[in-house]
């Protein structure tokens, strides 16, 4: 039995509408939501593998996005550049979301059931960890090499660490022109070719044994598959992936808001998986790249429309922050069933 | 009845109490300072933390959803200053009026976790996280009229801090200190948190709280002996809901301000942490526990701020706060899960 989920037309008809009253030139929403694909796509291809092994949505790929951010800390701190900077931030990120990959999958192990709320839980410690670290244990207990990136008191790193050797890097790649909207097409092929990738890994001997353990964790184990491995392995996946999401947006940024960069990545990413169509049972690479679509462009057009209907911008930044939340408490309410 | 032993939590949290009043009275902080701050912060934050306690005991787990109770107490609030309330009635009418709103809330968000059962923590939580923003929307377009909760240019819409000075700011902070030497222990505050706790173990003693606790340890066979689940679970939620609206109303008096917008956005995350430092670990909670954890929590509260500045790194006392609070949380649901997987 599967029923037809209307969240994604709810989606184009609230974009339609607000693009309508927003006055925004479409050509102006499409240049901007190109921008966000590139940006965030691979960061919500990070959430299907964990939906599709039983886990709902990972709320600890923020944990993902601050391993990138120690990579780049690091870099500038060692005054890494371009390349060669950008290569050490991704060796460095990835080493550190494999190790975090494997302890949030143990600890998951442990509260099967609950682990929404647990990676919510989890994602926060671990901000507190990050930022204790760098606001006090650096120029404290690590020395640090680069004094610019430091405050003034000599303790802690600056809110803003301008990553100006590594912006862009990879988004001026094959910049074509498409009438009035400039595409990054080499950035657009890497979101996708991460899309294909996963949605190829879905196939092999690992992703059947991902949906055998998302259809039932008993059911999986009967059929001699150890359950509690693939969860972890589907979370390291999940934080691995969430690592280079990261590395992509901040690089397109520029700029490294050190200690609140990663805060909300989870949010909007889920918020857009699920506008795609996915459930938090079920989930696929599809409904990740629609949902990044649909929801980047409600968010691009929502406070101008706010503006132009209430003659109050505050309105329409209120309500993009609702259909965040909302999508996803939309979506917890709604999938009721198994469990 | 389980013997009562400690818990790594309670161990650590005593070990770091300890540590900081060392550092304290070697920086020469003054500690009865320190504990008048804890007494007052104990009832600030504690009316918050037992509110959990209806939900938490019926079953429902932590009721991360707090922010729905607390902005029907913010709503009571807006109210009483609109209408000019002044003193300890004042405060009382605030606390009056969040109970139509928090009994309606309650009973929306009661039947809404019913439908989630087993998933009420994560669904509570961004079910309270959207009724911010719904609340958001309507905090900026509400007819309130008192000019001094108004943006002073325009006059439409609430501003995010309305100051409660003039109406009833500390008003219940300020009713009977009695000063013991160096120590101010606010008596009146006190008693009315003591009079609260009272109400909450004596439902727990009648009939349908009895049922309340028999639903959260065994709903199936709290079933079978004729409890009706559903009805149980809901009046557990409106009970936890008003209990929270008041929680903010202590709140809002004791701070002096009302915080609107996005402020209670994180409140239910500390207060969750109390609870379980308290010793409930996800079974069932007496009063004195959420007592005892809020007692804990907040002294370290207070007592880490001054080191942190003596210490020139005034963020560190957030920041450990932060951990504090979600090591604490994650410990708990660590070892509940553990417990369950014992229990096969």
């Amino acid at each position: 039995m599967r029923r037809v989920n209307a969240v994604p037309a709810v989606f184009l008809v609230l974009s339609g509408v607000a693009l309508y009253y927003s006055d925004l030139s479409p050509a102006f929403v499409a240049g901007e939501v190109v921008t966000r694909f590139i940006r965030d796509g691979v960061m919500v291809l990070a959430l299907v593998v964990p939906v599709t092994a039983g886990m709902g949505l990972n709320f600890a790929v923020t944990v993902g996005a601050l391993a990138a951010q120690v990579g780049m800390v690091l870099a500038v701190d060692w005054g890494l550049q371009g390349g060669t900077g950008l290569l050490a931030i991704t060796a460095m990120g990835l080493a550190l979301s494999l190790v975090f990959g494997c302890i949030i999958g143990a600890v998951l192990n442990l509260v099967r059931g609950k682990e929404m709320i647990a990676t919510m839980i989890i994602g926060f410690l671990a901000t507190g960890l990050y930022q204790l670290v760098f606001m006090v244990g650096y120029g404290t207990f690590i020395k640090p090499t680069n004094r610019e990136m430091m405050l003034s008191r000599g303790i802690g790193i600056r809110n803003m660490v301008d990553l100006e050797p590594f912006r862009n890097i990879m988004d001026r790649l094959w910049v074509v022109q498409a009438g009035p909207v400039e595409i990054p097409l080499f950035m657009v092929l890497v979101v996708l070719a991460f899309a294909c990738v996963i949605a190829y890994l879905m196939n092999t001997p690992l992703g059947q044994q991902f949906k055998a353990v998302g259809e039932g964790y008993e059911k999986a184990r009967m059929l001699g598959i150890d359950a509690d491995a693939v969860r972890v392995k589907a979370i390291v996946l999940s934080t691995v992936l969430a690592c280079l999401g990261h590395i992509i947006f901040t690089q397109n940024i520029g700029m490294l808001n050190v200690y609140t960069a990663h805060m909300n990545t989870d949010i909007f990413a889920c918020a857009a998986l699920l506008a795609g169509g996915a459930s938090i049972l079920r989930a696929h690479v599809g409904h990740a790249l629609l949902g990044v679509l649909l929801f980047h462009s409600l968010f691009i057009v929502s406070p101008q429309a706010g503006q132009n209907i209430f003659a109050n911008a505050a309105l329409g930044e209120y309500f993009r922050t609702f259909v965040a939340y909302g999508t996803i408490a939309f979506a917890l309410v709604m999938s009721t069933g198994k469990r | 009845m389980k013997t009562p032993h400690l818990q790594i939590p309670q161990v650590f949290i005593l070990g770091m109490l300890a540590v900081l009043m060392a550092m304290a009275f070697w920086a020469g902080i003054p500690l009865s300072g320190i504990m008048g701050d804890s007494l007052v912060r104990l009832v600030m934050n504690g009316v918050l933390v037992v509110s959990m306690i209806p939900m938490l005991n019926a079953g429902l787990g932590v009721n991360f959803g707090l922010p729905v109770g607390i902005c029907a107490g913010l709503l009571g609030l807006c109210l009483a200053v609109n209408l000019r309330l002044t003193g300890l009635s004042g405060l009382f009418a605030a606390m009056a009026f969040s109970v139509p709103g928090g009994v309606l809330l309650g009973y929306l968000y009661g039947r809404l976790l019913h439908r989630v059962r087993g998933r009420e923590e994560i669904a509570g939580t961004f079910v309270g996280f959207s009724f911010i923003s719904v609340m958001n929307l309507f905090w900026a377009v509400a007819p309130f009229t008192n000019p001094s909760m108004l943006w002073p240019i325009g006059g439409k819409g609430l501003r995010p801090v309305i100051g409660l000075k003039g109406y009833f700011a500390k008003v219940l902070n300020h009713a009977w200190v009695v000063h013991l030497g160096d120590l101010a222990v606010p008596v009146g505050m006190l008693a009315f948190f003591a009079v609260l706790c009272l109400g909450l173990y004596a439902f727990f003693r009648t009939k349908t709280g009895a049922a309340v606790n028999a639903v959260g340890e065994n709903e199936v066979f709290a079933g079978l002996s004729g409890v009706n689940v559903r009805r149980i679970r809901i009046a557990a939620v409106i009970l936890s809901t008003v209990l929270a609206a008041w929680g903010i109303c202590v709140y809002a008096q004791s701070y002096g301000f009302i915080e609107l917008y996005s402020a209670p956005l994180m409140m239910a995350f500390p207060a969750a942490s109390a609870i379980f430092l308290g010793g409930s670990l996800g079974h069932r909670t007496a009063v004195v526990q959420a007592v005892i954890g809020t007692f804990l929590f907040q002294t370290t509260y207070v007592i880490s701020g001054p080191i942190a500045n003596a210490l020139l790194v005034p963020e560190v006392a957030e920041i450990l706060r932060m951990i504090l609070t979600n090591a604490i949380i994650l410990y708990a649901m660590l070892y509940e899960g553990r417990r369950r997987r014992a229990q096969g």
